[in-house]
């Protein structure tokens, strides 16, 4: 079945091609002429010039734990971002704080607390799930490793990237 | 070499053949040296001016010394790189080329394969050596050989170009390959035609054969498609016949140019690669060094071109109030390498021009293709001849 | 129809639809039967029924009765029914005749909401430490009944945390719900009177007896019985969330009794065991001993690959020619067998092919006892001592054997020796004898006495890590599955078994699997015959033996 394609009734300079050609140049070189003008600021320059300072608050960066302002590990290892990663990055394994400490009363922290960060996707639900408010995405984005341990993050690395956040809930701070 | 020296013997005096030969190699390593230069930075200019148009930045990084070099002396490249950004890359870009691994794949006719990516750029490399690139220094002719015969060598040798392409696309015993090396060959083929008869005007105007004798009329009576132009001080002829004439001329020139975007398959004629639609057209299965030298013939074709171009219609390496070197003294020396300056400026311009086109026009289908190069450009090119003809012939 | 229901039953209409149970079914039990789960904290169907959580709190309506004392009829021939304009508690109700019940109308939903929360008001927010979580009835019902947000704007009250009532439990009394599951168990079931409630109104608390401890061989069932996350095992402490737990139905190997159990594991770890309900076994309990019972398969002792004395490498190959090489240079009586009553049926049986192929040596089990209870241990501590009776590996009394045996290793006569999966030093023999052995072919989990003078040890799969069948003290055959993988190259002891007897024979066997093994078994033994590994199901099959 053939079809009868009809085709667009062409002016002679539409048909020499050669106006168009010129045309095409105007653009090509108008764009080329601002660039070397510096009148076009498109892309940027990335090690010196970074994304940082534009990032949304809601950028999901690299997971990280954040202590709070005693300096306590917020995470309690509920293991439910370990349950919900979908891509099984999280490894944790719990521990017990000893009564006598000086956070005894939450009982329970993250003995090992390990993400691999080359199975990483960003997605975010660890934080979305955390009932303790213990795991962000903060804005760490350029990770970088010259061998692959170096991507595994540890309890230290994690911590050491989350810092201390306040201003979150502290219901521990009640208990008895 | 004897026998050979007696047959020369008429043409040329013995005493003069070593003078000869050590003239002639030093403008041959001369220009090599030039051409190659200019290759590398033709494809640094084009992923620059590509990204300038793109409102991109492109390769701004590699300076003078190379990254790992800064790095190894303690300089880091940021100091460097407002000044020389980006203009070590095409010295980059060769010595990862060079690094690469050398790899043949095991289906190809491996003696044809070999020897294809050679006969590329060795084509275009050759037909250089009839253009003029400069006037004269101390006495001696700027052009390697200086033959009555110059485009018909040109297209001669360019044409040679071709068997690069075939022997690659067939030996590559790969669809791809095969199908880029078809199209290029009838491609070239067409292409030559109108190519070859669009610049019959110009030698009809001149009377001989000589690049040199044309670019020296040129000098005389003004650039081909700007024959105001001239050596002597700026005057127009008062004839009929000398304004008429332009038409011609410009018809010539306009054809000539674009059938060398065919022949030096420039987008947008670049159908034997069309990476869109043929991976990587005849070269697909090249990588490494041979993958360099087609790439490097492809850009050798286009200075090439360009030069041929210069030379034919924009008056090679004349410039309005920059007199003829040549003399044997220390202004004529400074002279005769401003004329070669000269002349490759326009090259380069010339060169630019290519790479501006090449991000402004899309790709024509094949049968466009054919259709402009049988249909319109040959017939084209030889009304033209006739035109020239009728002109000289009957008009003063 | 006849409304009469046949004798000893009696018709209840549960969410209009009618159904017959018999007399004294509980309303709760009713429902559930019915497919309508009542949610439930303190009632447990072994237990007594004290209705104190009301969290089962249905509507019931009672037959409309007409002048004449019948019951008034509705257009559909069944009784009309005066429904009873508030709930009542379904687990201390028995159906009676013509009873309906309502259990998802709104008042029932409102009251089960009302008491939710007030079961919730002084609940912590814990959930992320509690190692109920995921298995927790307060989670699972507050989802269903519960309120995104609280109402309670007061000072919740302080109870103690983390307090070991127990060498095995933890007690976390602000997560409790007063629900006396765990003190009507140890009242009722284990007859160890510990735990009770102290203090008043909102200060009620668990707690055990002044100077006492929950120390009874029986204190983790009162774990299981938790309905939250107040009581839980010291020893599954922290160690790993439920619903990581990969769950395989299993049974105890620790005495002749063979509760059913459920290996939670995960990634090739054994992190608890718990009670699985059979009637005719184990009803719903389980020993702490048993339960706690798996860690030494975890332990880093673990014998991960054949050694043969004097070869610097063995594979299983290499390892099991040289075992046969050796077997087969000495006459039957020379060779003596120590097998175990703690090998599956399957091993016994290949053991006994062994036993053939080598000649019929002596061979024997060892007896394992200890001090019954009258609850579930058992004295014999052998899983499967009937299983080693009914396939011929057991003297006629076990362990009568072992006396000769040790005595012909003693006067020379025995050169070899093979003991599969026990220690020859609980037979009676001291480590001179097994010195003077020839051969001693061990099969074992752990390095112990008797490997240390092994000229062949080939490392063995523990009871998570095998499956088989094993027949308990009353001659139920019962199922083990394999929750995790054997450690390093140790294989299944049938598998080596398998593995001998070919060696032997230089010949094929025809055993890759086990079901192979439990066919050419049932083939073999009139008492297991019909029988095959998958018929036996999760709850055993009753064998007359």
């Amino acid at each position: 079945m053939a079809y009868k394609v009809s085709r667009p009734n062409l002016t002679f300079a539409e048909k020499i091609y050669l106006p168009s050609v010129l045309a095409g140049l105007r653009i090509t070189l108008g764009h080329l002429w601002r660039m070397l003008r510096g009148k076009t600021h498109v892309v940027m320059q990335y090690p010196e010039e970074k994304w940082d300072s534009h990032l949304p608050e809601y950028y999901r960066g690299a997971p990280t734990l954040v202590r709070d302002e005693h300096g306590r590990t917020r995470c309690v290892s509920c293991q439910l971002c370990e349950f919900i990663c979908p891509p099984r990055a999280i490894r944790i394994k719990p521990g017990e704080i000893p009564a006598g400490d000086k956070f005894g009363k939450v009982e329970k922290y993250p003995a090992e607390f390990d993400i691999d960060m080359l199975r990483c996707i960003y997605c975010g639900l660890c934080q979305e799930v955390c009932p303790e408010q213990a795991i962000f995405l903060q804005k760490q984005y350029a990770l970088t490793g010259t061998a692959r341990t170096q991507l595994m993050h540890n309890k230290e690395k994690l911590l050491e990237m989350g810092g201390i956040k306040t201003g979150l809930v502290n219901k521990w701070n009640e208990k008895k | 070499m004897n026998a050979i020296l007696q047959f020369l013997h008429p043409l040329i005096d013995p005493a003069s053949i070593p003078f000869l030969l050590w003239t002639t190699l030093a403008k041959s390593i001369g220009l090599l040296c030039i051409v190659l230069v200019m290759v590398s930075y033709t494809v640094y200019a084009e992923r620059r001016v590509s990204s300038l148009i793109q409102d991109r930045l492109g390769p701004n990084r590699t300076g003078f010394p190379l990254s790992l070099f800064g790095n190894l002396f303690g300089i880091k490249w940021r100091d460097w790189s407002p000044i020389l950004g980006g203009l070590g890359q095409p010295i980059a870009d060769a010595v990862k080329l060079l690094l690469k691994e050398e790899f043949t794949p095991a289906f190809v006719k491996k003696f044809y394969f070999w020897i294809a990516p050679g006969l590329g750029i060795g084509a275009a490399i050759v037909s250089l050596a009839v253009i003029p690139f400069g006037s004269k220094i101390w006495g001696v002719d700027m052009v390697i050989a200086n033959i009555d015969i110059g485009p018909l060598f040109v297209f001669a040798i360019s044409s040679l170009g071709v068997y690069g392409i075939v022997l690659a696309g067939w030996s590559s015993n790969s669809k791809y390959p095969f199908l880029g090396a078809v199209r290029s060959t009838s491609q070239l083929i067409s292409y030559e035609l109108s190519l070859g008869l669009s610049v019959v005007p110009l030698f009809m105007i001149v009377g001989k054969l000589n690049l040199v004798d044309l670019v020296s009329y040129q000098v005389q009576n003004g650039w081909m498609i700007l024959p105001g132009i001239t050596a002597a001080k700026p005057h127009l002829p008062g004839t009929l016949g000398s304004y008429l004439i332009i038409v011609p001329i410009l018809i010539s020139f306009i054809v000539f140019t674009i059938a060398m975007f065919a022949e030096t398959n420039r987008l947008p004629f670049d159908l034997p690669e069309g990476e869109t639609e043929l991976v990587g057209g005849y070269h697909t299965e090249y990588s490494s060094l041979k993958f360099a030298l087609f790439f490097l013939g492809e850009y050798t074709a286009m200075i090439t071109g360009s030069s041929f171009i210069v030379t034919l219609f924009l008056g090679a390496w004349h410039f309005p109030g920059i007199p003829e070197g040549g003399a044997p003294s220390l202004a004529g020396l400074l002279l005769g390498f401003v004329n070669i300056g000269v002349f490759f400026v326009k090259v380069i311009a010339f060169l630019l021009f290519f790479i501006a086109i090449r991000w402004t026009l899309p790709r024509f289908r094949y049968d466009q293709l054919m259709k402009l190069g049988w249909i319109y450009f040959f017939e084209i090119a030889l009304v033209n001849i006739f035109l020239t003809a009728l002109i000289l012939a009957f008009v003063p | 129809m006849s409304n009469e229901a046949p004798q000893n039953l009696v018709n209840v209409q549960i969410d209009g639809v009618w159904h017959q149970f018999p007399k004294g079914t509980r309303v709760i039990e009713a429902c559930s039967q019915a497919g309508k789960y009542v949610p439930r904290y303190c009632y447990h169907p072994r237990l007594s029924a004290p209705g104190n959580c009301r969290m089962c709190m249905v509507q019931l309506g009672m037959p409309k009765m007409g002048p004449d004392r019948k019951p008034e009829l509705g257009p559909d021939g069944k009784p009309v029914h005066n429904w009873i304009p508030r709930t009542n508690i379904s687990c201390a109700q028995d159906v009676s005749e013509g009873l309906a019940v309502r259990t998802d109308s709104d008042i029932v939903k409102e009251t089960r909401e009302g008491i939710l929360e007030f079961l919730l008001i002084n609940h912590p927010l814990d959930c992320p430490i509690c190692d109920q979580a995921g298995e927790c009835r307060l989670q699972e019902f507050s989802f269903d009944y519960g309120q995104a947000k609280s109402r309670f704007i007061e000072q919740k009250v302080k109870k103690p945390k983390r307090v070991e009532i127990g060498p095995r439990v933890t007690l976390d009394a602000e997560r409790c719900i007063l629900c006396t599951r765990c003190i009507r168990f140890m009242r009722e079931v284990a007859k160890d009177d510990v735990i009770g409630i102290v203090n008043r109104g909102s200060y009620n608390e668990i707690a055990v007896y002044p100077d006492r401890k929950l120390d009874s061989n029986y204190s983790l069932n009162t774990v299981d019985l938790c309905p939250v996350g107040a009581l839980t095992s010291s020893d599954f402490r922290f160690k790993m969330r439920t619903w990581f737990l990969k769950e395989t139905k299993s049974i105890c190997t620790s005495c002749a009794t063979g509760c059913n159990t459920i290996i939670g594991a995960r990634e090739n770890v054994v992190y608890r065991q718990t009670p699985r309900e059979n009637n005719d076994v184990n009803q719903s309990w389980m020993c702490d001993h048993g339960r706690l019972d798996f860690h030494y398969l975890q332990s880093a002792d673990r014998l991960l690959e054949p050694v043969v004395k004097g070869a610097p490498e063995a594979d299983w190959k290499a390892a099991l020619a040289s075992a046969a090489r050796a077997l087969k240079a000495l006459k039957p009586e020379e060779i003596a067998l120590i097998a175990s009553g703690r090998l599956t049926n399957e091993e016994l049986f290949l053991a006994a092919r062994l036993l053939k192929k080598l000649g019929n040596p002596i061979h024997d089990i060892i007896s394992h006892t200890g001090k019954a209870d009258d609850l579930l241990v058992a004295a014999d501590r052998n899983p499967n001592t009937a299983g080693a009776k009914l396939l011929g590996l057991s003297a006629t009394e076990p362990g009568s054997a072992l006396p000769v045996i040790a005595s012909g290793i003693r006067g020379g006569r025995i050169k070899a020796l093979i003991v599969l999966g026990e220690d020859a030093t609980d037979a009676g023999l001291i480590e001179a004898d097994l010195n003077k052995l020839q051969t001693l072919i061990v099969t074992s989990l752990l390095p112990n006495r008797t490997t240390g003078f092994a000229s062949h040890i080939l490392p063995a799969a523990g009871f998570t890590e095998k499956r088989g069948s094993m027949i308990n003290k009353t001659g139920r055959l019962q199922r083990l599955n394999r929750a995790v993988a054997a450690p390093g190259i140790a294989r299944d002891d049938w598998e080596i078994l398998v593995g001998l007897i070919e060696a032997l024979t230089e010949s094929v066997s025809g055993f890759t699997t086990i079901e192979e093994v439990f066919k050419a078994m049932s083939a073999e033994v009139p008492a297991l015959a019909g029988l095959s590994l998958s018929k036996i199901g999760d709850l055993g099959v009753q064998l007359s033996l």
